[in-house]
């Protein structure tokens, strides 16, 4: 039978800190969403294969299918909900909005945390880096070119240094 | 003031776009409602075994586990098509796939619900397995999978004496290619919630794209008047087509529900997924087809063999698109098509993304690339000399209105200088080409009937708000936004003053459904049809209010004004309320019923289409000799969208085909190995990530379809057909060999190039189709343009 103790957990998500009491193997994913009502958080397989799930955990690109919440008490966990500003989106998300780098939208929330993760540390990167930082999130719908393209219009717009070369 | 469109063919922001990149986007799996269950299906380990005995006793007997249910609970058979009511929502005697779905439990959370699905005991005798085309058709492999014969079944038609045409051309040529069956592979597992209330009232939130097929099947099985169920599809997270069937989780949380007067939320694993498929039929096909020397078809026979998988879903009509749009892509006088679609014990096949054409289309076009080879024509001009008409009958009757392939034949090649570049292509780089067509919508109804196949509502408020409803659903190939630019243009206002409702069978009027490519035709044929209804009664009451006639008044800005005197008007809000306040509600619906041009035979429902969309494609290939690896730096493709209604989300479809495109050339496939899947994860599935995505070059040709909503064509599907066989094309381009087999991996690859240096025939494929008893040919007249030349 499934252990059913539940622990108290005490997590800081968007900046705001959450009291919850959970059984301790339910994961960050299922957490965010039947706890807190995080549901921009999306299940895709459970065994991090898609990166669906994807969230950032100080900063860096995490998968919260894999995640125990319980690991993650001392971390500041961002989701797509925390993006925008109030009401003002965030430079990626009207990026994608307005170059339909969304289609589907299922893998958007953590493509776009994905993309804000590589603009956090490399505000101007070239195709080569978006590709690779965005590699093991899968979509289905798009091709990626577009999200490539959204990426790229974002950071122009955030920074005034041009993309780099090879970086 | 001009006449000129404001919001069609604008690249604009779709209304849902915001929704989805905030995260607030509710899919089927987001929705957590008070005192919600969770469901689990308890699924067969063997891929055909008669079930001997179920005991449930100890799953009930877990605390927390509040229903478990077997097949005598829903003995009601279903399929998608009226003649394929052959599924269970729980199978009863047998089960025919490793997934098929046996038993299924509610509880409290769903690491119960887990245990009570393994505390469930079933006794299985396992029989002989069929899993191949091969094994289907054996004699004396014991029991059918179905009544007494794996045959789901088979089609024979002849259009004119084919054989007189070919044996009696200056060349002709026979192939035998392969394509193995791939999955959807959407990144949203399947999900659905229901909801029973204690007024009676069964309500089922899904994420399907064919809400109005789940209704019925929902009324059929759980045996209630549809009028007391409520079907709302969620948005999509990717369809594809995967999600264009009934499935056993919608009818079991819904039954769930009314056994236990609590809400039930079924999500499938990724696993599950995999299972539940309706994906791309493995095809085997054989094509022998005539030329004058000039490379002119004289006649063409094609024969398929469809690897069906247990059960019926939308087989029968993919069996027919097998053989159905070969003739709206070339000029064929001469027609045969024999088809058979065999049981076999995989999960079912359907449609996936161009639904039983791919198949077909990587044989035609491979085919002819060899033809153009041997005849000493380049493979752009063998094309151009075998193209349909535009406002033309195919000799299968199929009616042709706008055709735009010259025009996307002649810009890919230009702008990739195809015929150039192919010859002065580097070592192990090549260039290959491919066209195709496909249609927008089906013309005839899965269940036959005399109803519109879309319907649109709109209603005007005060405020100058429009309210649009339809039983359209986004699958993220934005048929919101066509919906409401198409109602925004007509009526002169914003996309923002446009609230869309849409798929919710309480609500909204029908929309057959997101499949077939047929929302934008359709849908936009019947938004135009409702705003149109509603701009002629604003324009009566302002014509009144302006002293002019109403057909002098324009639209446009969010205000009414006469046409030669744009000065003189008012807000469209004005219109409104002296509309209202004349005749009160202002409302209007539309409706798209398409025109009756099946031709005069059995099986003439299948290919029939108010327009086809045509495309072109060229590719570029790297190959490495070594590890037979395969790589796609560049493709160029054109697309005849008849009009763009949003180019960049026309664009956005092209390039999702592409990569898909790509993804089922080289590496996709469903394969199985003693029964079993062999790799039911994404991991091992392996599909194209950002790293492969190559450089896409996009062109848009508008042809202005005359029957399409504002000229409109599909764009979902069709690009997808050409870019797999122009794949193989630039792999012999590149290297020389010739890998007529889907996928192309590098095991085939290297298997081919070994092959070339002995010396053999540098070719992977299979060389021989089974032996088959098609039925006798159906000899159709053909139409008279092709009897009187």
């Amino acid at each position: 039978m499934p252990v059913t103790d539940k622990v108290p957990v005490h997590l800081l998500v968007n900046g705001e800190a959450y009291e919850v009491m959970v059984p301790p193997y339910k994961t960050l994913l299922e957490v965010l969403r039947e706890d807190l009502g995080l549901t921009g958080t999306k299940h895709g397989c459970e065994l991090g294969e898609c990166s669906m799930c994807g969230v950032l955990v100080d900063g860096k690109p995490y998968l919260s299918c894999l995640a125990m919440p319980l690991d993650l008490q001392q971390a500041e966990i961002s989701t797509v909900e925390g993006l925008a500003n109030g009401n003002e989106p965030h430079p990626l998300q009207r990026a994608f909005a307005e170059l339909g780098a969304a289609q589907c939208g299922y893998c958007t929330p953590a493509m776009l945390l994905t993309a804000k993760s590589l603009l956090d540390s490399n505000p101007r990167p070239s195709r080569e880096a978006i590709r690779q930082a965005l590699a093991g999130v899968l979509c289905r719908c798009t091709g990626y070119l577009k999200i490539f393209e959204a990426v790229e219009l974002a950071a122009a717009r955030s920074s005034t240094s041009p993309p780099a070369a090879h970086v | 003031m001009s006449d000129e469109l404001s919001i069609v063919g604008q690249s604009l922001v779709k209304p849902d776009a915001m929704g989805k990149v905030s995260g607030q986007t509710k899919f089927a799996d987001d929705l957590m409602l008070p005192r919600m269950l969770f469901g689990r299906l308890l699924r067969s380990p063997y891929p055909h075994a008669r079930i001997r005995r179920i005991d449930t006793s100890k799953a009930t007997a877990i605390p927390g586990v509040l229903a478990v249910l077997t097949g005598e609970d829903l003995p009601v058979k279903f399929g998608i098509l009226p003649v394929s009511q052959d599924e269970e929502a729980l199978a009863r005697e047998k089960v025919r796939y490793v997934g098929d779905p046996v038993a299924a439990v509610a509880a409290t959370d769903e690491w119960i619900a887990d245990e009570a699905i393994d505390r469930i005991e079933v006794e299985f005798e396992e029989l002989p397995r069929y899993m191949s085309l091969e094994e289907a058709l054996a004699d004396g492999g014991g029991e059918p999978i179905h009544g007494r014969t794996n045959v789901h079944k088979a089609v024979a038609l002849e259009f004119g004496d084919t054989e007189e045409a070919i044996s009696g051309a200056a060349h002709q040529r026979e192939d035998i290619v392969f394509f193995e069956g791939n999955t959807h592979l959407p990144m949203e597992q399947h999900a659905a919630v229901a909801q029973y209330g204690q007024d009676g009232r069964l309500t089922l939130w899904s994420s399907t794209q064919t809400p109005h097929y789940v209704h019925r099947a929902l009324g059929k099985v759980l045996e209630m008047p549809m009028s007391r169920i409520r079907v709302i599809a969620t948005p999509n997270g990717g369809g594809f087509g995967g999600k264009s069937d009934i499935f056993a989780h919608e009818l079991v949380a819904a039954k769930l529900a009314l056994v236990t007067g609590r809400p039930v939320k079924i999500t499938l694993t990724r696993e599950e997924v995999f299972y539940a498929h309706r994906g791309r039929h493995p095809v085997l096909m054989k094509v022998r087809t005539g030329f004058t020397k000039e490379g002119v078809i004289t006649g063409m026979q094609f024969q398929s063999f469809l690897d069906g998988g247990g059960y019926g879903s939308y087989g029968v009509a993919s069996t027919y698109y097998t053989g159905a749009l070969q003739t709206t892509t070339y000029a064929i006088p001469r027609y045969r098509f024999e088809g058979a679609r065999l049981f076999t014990n995989k999960p079912p096949c359907g449609p996936k993304r161009g639904h039983g054409t791919p198949q077909p289309r990587f044989a035609l076009e491979v085919h002819l690339d060899k033809v153009a080879e041997e005849l000493g024509i380049d493979p752009v001009n063998l094309r151009l000399r075998n193209l349909p008409e535009p406002d033309s009958r195919t000799v299968n009757w199929l009616r042709i209105t706008s055709c735009g392939l010259r025009a996307c034949i002649e810009k890919v090649a230009a702008e990739s200088r195809f015929l150039e570049q192919r010859r002065a292509m580097p070592a192990g780089r090549g260039l290959g080409f491919a066209v195709s067509s496909y249609l927008s919508g089906a013309g005839t109804a899965i269940y036959w009937n005399e109803m519109p196949h879309s319907e649109v509502q709109l209603k005007v408020d005060r405020g100058g708000g429009v309210a649009l409803l339809c039983g359209a659903i986004d699958i993220g190939q934005g048929s919101d936004h066509i919906l409401a630019a198409i109602a925004a243009e007509v009526l002169g206002v914003s996309l923002d003053d446009i609230q869309l409702t849409t798929a919710d069978t309480d609500l909204t009027p029908i929309d057959l459904g997101s499949y077939s490519s047929r929302v934008t035709f359709m849908a936009g044929n019947a938004a135009r049809a409702a705003a149109e209804k509603v701009r002629a009664i604003l324009f009566e009451a302002a014509a009144e209010a302006l002293q002019c006639d109403p057909d002098d008044l324009q639209a446009r800005d969010r205000r009414v004004f006469r046409r030669a005197r744009p000065e003189d008007g008012m807000t469209f809000a004005q219109a409104v309320v002296a509309a209202e306040a004349k005749r009160g509600v202002v409302a209007a619906s539309g409706s798209y019923t398409p025109p009756r041009i099946a031709g005069p035979y059995k099986g003439s429902g299948v290919g029939p289409s108010p327009a086809y969309s045509y495309s072109a494609a060229v590719v570029e290939v790297d190959c490495d000799a070594r590890t037979g690896e395969v790589r796609v730096p560049q493709v160029w493709i054109a697309h005849d969208i008849g009009r763009a209604i949003n180019p960049m989300l026309v664009v956005g479809q092209v390039e999702g085909s592409v990569y898909m495109a790509l993804g089922e050339a080289l590496m996709e496939e469903q394969t199985f190995r003693l029964g079993l899947h062999k790799f039911p994860s994404m991991l091992e599935y392996k599909s194209p990530t950002a790293l492969e995505a190559p450089v896409i070059h996009t062109y848009l040709v508008e042809t202005i379809d005359p029957e399409g909503p504002f000229g409109a064509k599909e764009a979902g599907q069709g690009p997808l057909l050409p870019v797999i066989p122009a794949v193989a094309n630039a792999v012999y381009n590149a290297i020389g060999v010739r890998i007529d087999e889907i996928p192309i991996t590098p095991d085939r690859v290297l298997k081919a190039l070994a092959e070339k240096a002995k010396g053999r025939l540098p070719r992977v494929g299979p060389r021989r189709v089974p032996a088959f008893a098609f039925p006798a040919l159906i000899q159709v007249e053909r139409p008279p343009e092709w009897t009187q030349s």
